[in-house]
């Protein structure tokens, strides 16, 4: 399987996406973003469609587009009972946009499904080192801001009292949000991207206690999820993201289930 | 004479349609339980956004003593979004409140600064505990906790037993009364709960609509509570 020059490039795209997606849900799931990432995603597909209508790489049209998307919505999300329907309304003309740029760029069907679902076999080695630099950036500002978007995410209200800069934390978050989503959707495509970004993160959290020992326990959900993922689908021919969704969606009721047992 | 360390000085504050309170002054001495008392609209939350400064008075000020960088206040609001499924244990969440540009692990001094905590606020058996699963005094008293985690010299209480069990109750204001007294911490506790305030706190300022009063505790008598409630 790894003498396959596009296996290699899946798997090492496929371990950066799970170790991003991971650390990233867990603040996705604290901070209640679940539905934003999903839209986000929708948008991500708005861009990549746009990105092929200008003739760039479909990566570019999306980071473009969930960028300053992202930014935007922050501002939107100040008073969350605005937030989910103005959510509802930029999801709908993301998918219309995306359905018109593709049309627009005569692209067929083939293009519109390995945006929307993902794809193994179209990942070359200039997107993998694509994908390697914008990782180590959301890592490394991850690590910068660890400490105070731990505060922000986990207890708003403490954060707020003790003077933290919350809104700008916010902002920074979204926008590494955005980043993640659109390098995460190159395997599992923009529909399902939401699934390594809110599921491995929302099992880790029947088992372990702490905000590192979360982060830990859901990128090993999201590899297990994006390796086993990868493998059956070389074996089967099936879809990747069908065999991660199903995965995931295993851990996520497995911790519901043990949480219950347990309780 | 001893120091003051929070000064009201003429302070007015009133919403666009409403007044809440006005000319009201107040020295706090640095070292004393105080206990905000009066009915639920009167202020007394409004009053503590002034002195936390997320509201600014219509007029007069808030003055810290010496200097406001002097005074670290540590503020346990009354409600927080902790439900069943918090994942956070209790030693977690209070470590939260070592924020900074720092690794993202706690270093051996932040994991000892958290462990004494833990155990001055008698919470070190059930530190492991996800908060979620927490009782309403264990959950108080993490809030306490983590307002404690930085060092304050002033400690605003806001309404932090009204959901608790008489027991709970006398336990939070009891932990808190010995640290204002071994710590020399100010205490400001907001509370409607007037037995209560007389059993821990040093002084009193009762709120009223458009009049207050302020003294020792022990002046606070069935009398005057009844007069003011008829104002």
């Amino acid at each position: 399987m790894f003498s396959y020059p596009f296996m290699q490039n899946a798997y090492m795209a496929g371990t950066l996406i799970a170790i991003i997606s991971g650390i990233m849900g867990v603040f996705v799931i604290a901070r209640n973003m679940s539905f934003l990432t999903h839209t986000l995603s929708e948008i991500g597909f708005a861009g990549a469609a746009f990105g092929i209508f200008m003739g760039w790489q479909a990566l570019n049209g999306m980071l473009l587009f969930t960028t300053i998307s992202s930014i935007g919505v922050g501002e939107l999300g100040a008073k969350s009972s605005r937030r989910e329907n103005s959510i509802t309304a930029i999801s709908a003309l993301a998918i219309g946009l995306g359905i018109l740029f593709l049309s627009l760029a005569n692209s067929n069907a083939s293009y519109a499904t390995g945006i929307l679902f993902g794809s193994v076999i179209g990942i070359s080695r200039q997107n993998v080192i694509q994908m390697s630099l914008l990782s180590a950036g959301v890592l490394i500002c991850l690590l910068v801001i660890y400490r105070f978007l731990k505060f922000d995410s986990f207890d708003p209200i403490g954060a707020r009292v003790e003077g933290l800069w919350t809104r700008t934390l916010s902002v920074i978050f979204l926008v590494l949000l955005a980043f993640s989503v659109s390098v995460a959707a190159q395997i599992v495509g923009s529909l399902l991207i939401f699934i390594l970004l809110t599921l491995p993160a929302a099992a880790a959290k029947y088992f372990v206690h702490s905000v590192g020992a979360m982060a830990g326990l859901a990128v090993v959900f999201a590899l297990l999820g994006v390796w086993l993922g990868l493998y059956l689908s070389y074996v089967t021919n099936w879809p990747v993201s069908f065999f991660i969704s199903v995965i995931e969606v295993i851990c996520y009721f497995s911790a519901l289930m043990y949480n219950r047992v347990r309780s | 004479m001893a120091d003051t360390i929070l000064k009201l000085n003429d302070l007015s504050f009133s919403f666009p349609d409403k007044p809440v309170f006005s000319h009201l002054n107040y020295n706090l001495t640095t070292g004393t339980f105080l206990s905000i008392v009066g009915e639920n609209g009167v202020g007394k939350t409004t009053l503590m956004r002034m002195v936390l400064q997320e509201l600014k008075p219509t007029s007069g000020s808030v003055e810290f003593l010496p200097n406001r960088q002097a005074v670290n206040v540590g503020y346990v609001p009354q409600f927080r979004n902790i439900d069943m499924e918090y994942p956070l244990s209790i030693e977690d969440f209070v470590s939260l409140n070592q924020a900074g540009f720092k690794l993202p692990w706690r270093s051996r001094e932040e994991k000892r600064r958290v462990r004494q905590i833990l155990a001055e606020t008698g919470l070190v058996d059930v530190c492991k505990r996800p908060l979620g699963e927490a009782s309403g005094g264990e959950k108080q008293k993490a809030y306490l906790a983590q307002a404690l985690l930085d060092e304050p010299n002033l400690l605003i209480l806001d309404e932090s037993t009204a959901s608790l069990d008489p027991i709970a109750k006398n336990e939070l204001l009891t932990l808190v009364k010995q640290i204002n007294q071994e710590q020399k911490l100010t205490v400001i506790f907001i509370t409607h709960d007037i037995p209560l305030a007389r059993q821990y706190a040093d002084s009193y300022l009762f709120l009223k609509p458009n009049h207050y009063e302020s003294g020792l505790i022990t002046d606070l008598t069935d009398e005057k509570v009844g007069k003011m409630n008829n104002v």
